[in-house]
């Protein structure tokens, strides 16, 4: 793309790093819902370039990290089972479940197979159709279209051995769970822009209303970082709590349409337990009656399964902006990318492995000889 | 997972009674399904997540957002402080993140291997 070295420019960086200085006369505090905003900051070490009062909170917009132990735990059964094909984006391999991850599923025998799209796991059940291909459907509003197309399609070409493990989580359910809880700091947000290219923005006025605060869509560069914050500062400072559209070039006001109506047509709204957090109403999608036939946790026997999380994992804390990742114990000694307690450090988006990857030098939390990122964490 | 990244429209045809693309993405070309985007045309770039388009870029948007960005500077020049303008310059050709910058107590340049999504342009 080539607005890609616009977006990096370091001359354009200081002018709105200057006049966020110029602006900030109190402390304020905010948070980066995207997980993928979260490691342009850590990396480009933007938090450390803003003024002092300016502190950003890292959110939960990391949909490998929030997903409940307790799917990881059924998506492991399943993929176990030797009449099934079970395909996954790639950054779920290592996420811990219960004692074992779907790469150890897969050196046990299970036939786990990795996906660019969902629509490839549709072309191995159609090449394969003497077995059940399971997809594991998980992600925000920005994966959940693409997973809804792929089950239209199935059902639409008539595709028997195809289901859908579903996951999907929403994010403004979250964020007014945020705002809820007694412990909130958060002042005002930068909200996920690539949700917002899906959803559009009419999901945020309201809720910016209610809980007195600015809501600047955002993108993911670091000028698209610094200008959210300078809007969301800016708004701050006088007082202000609206919802600015920071990310134009990838957000129109009504969102994607077309995707809108899909998901309309094949999921329904429904509460969800959130890895670390626990459960919010709303905050989800499962799949509609129409598509119910398609649901793998209809097709599969998977329930009764005992799950335990590990009691040194402090993620939830660090999903919810309680925590900072090295503050906790664990961080690059007993739980590193590659031998996670938790989703957080093993997810090409979670923020322990963001602060891993690029601040544990600085930290002192690691080997001087360690310098391999996330080696388990193929990009999809 | 929840990368998305942008990509340009190579070529556009129909697979299965489904719109689909060959999308450049710096050099690595992906099939590309555009149900979405339907209107989308060869040639232009759009947001692309999982093998979806999900959103076209518009590259009006994105020239007025680095106007509005330029537009700040000026202000600066204006009305800023000279002696912070002139540490600013002496650090303006610097590349990010400004190690040897006004902030320069910053992170930590070049320490980190960069992922293999270290040119994409963002994520959810």
């Amino acid at each position: 793309m080539k607005y890609i070295d616009e977006f990096q420019d370091p001359a354009l960086a200081r002018r709105l790093l200057d006049d966020i200085h110029a602006t900030v006369t109190r402390p304020w505090a905010l948070m980066e819902v995207c997980g993928g905003q979260t490691h342009t900051i850590i990396r480009h070490g933007i938090d450390q370039l803003l003024p002092e009062q300016v502190e950003l909170i890292h959110g939960p917009g990391c949909p490998v990290c929030v997903t409940p132990l307790e799917v990881i735990d059924k998506a492991l059964e399943i993929a176990s089972r030797p009449d099934v094909i079970f395909c996954s984006f790639g950054d779920m391999l290592r996420v811990p479940g219960t004692g074992r991850d779907l790469f150890q599923v897969r050196s046990e025998g299970g036939d786990v197979r990795v996906v660019y799209s969902p629509l490839d796991a549709l072309r191995v059940a159609q090449d394969n159709p003497q077995r059940q291909v399971v997809f594991f459907g998980i992600g925000f509003e920005t994966t959940a279209p693409p997973n809804a197309m792929t089950v239209h399609q199935a059902k639409k070409l008539g595709i028997r051995n195809f289901s859908l493990l579903v996951s999907h989580v929403r994010v403004p359910p979250a964020i007014e769970a945020i705002m809820k809880s007694p412990s909130c700091r958060v002042q005002g947000f930068l909200a996920a822009g690539h949700v917002c290219s899906v959803m559009g923005v009419g999901e945020y006025p309201e809720l910016a209303e209610r809980h007195r605060v600015p809501v600047v869509v955002t993108g993911f560069e670091p000028l698209d970082i610094l200008e959210g914050v300078r809007r969301a500062v800016r708004q701050l400072e006088r007082g202000e709590h609206t919802v600015e559209n920071a990310y134009a070039r990838a957000v129109r006001p009504e969102g994607n349409p077309a995707a809108l109506a899909m998901l309309e047509d094949v999921f329904e709204v429904t509460d969800r337990a959130w890895r670390g957090i626990g459960v919010i109403p709303d905050s989800g999608w499962r799949l509609s009656a129409r598509y119910r036939d398609f649901d793998a946790e209809h097709r599969f026997s998977v329930s009764g399964i005992d799950t335990r999380e590990p009691a040194e994992c402090r993620s939830g804390e660090v999903l919810q902006g309680l925590l900072k990742p090295h503050e906790c114990e664990a961080f690059g000694t007993l739980c590193t990318p590659r031998s996670p307690l938790g989703a957080t450090m093993v997810s090409s988006e979670g923020a322990c492995a963001a602060y891993y990857l690029y601040r544990r030098l600085e930290l002192g939390t690691a080997p001087a000889a360690a310098t391999t990122p996330l080696e388990a964490s193929p990009v999809v | 997972m929840c990368l998305a990244v942008p990509g340009r429209v190579l070529d556009i045809g129909e697979k299965d009674g489904t719109r689909m693309a060959t999308v450049d993405f710096g050099g690595v070309q992906k099939e590309v399904c555009l149900e979405y985007l339907p209107d989308l045309r060869v040639g232009e770039y759009a947001i692309v997540h999982v093998g979806f388009a999900l959103q076209r870029l518009d590259e009006e948007s994105a020239r007025q957002t680095l106007a509005l960005f330029e537009e700040l500077g000026m202000l600066q020049e204006e009305f800023g402080d000279p002696w912070e303008q002139a540490a600013a310059q002496a650090g303006a050709d610097s590349t990010w993140p400004f190690a040897d910058g006004p902030f320069a107590d910053g992170p930590l340049a070049g320490e980190a291997t960069a992922p293999q999504h270290a040119q994409e342009e963002g994520r959810p």
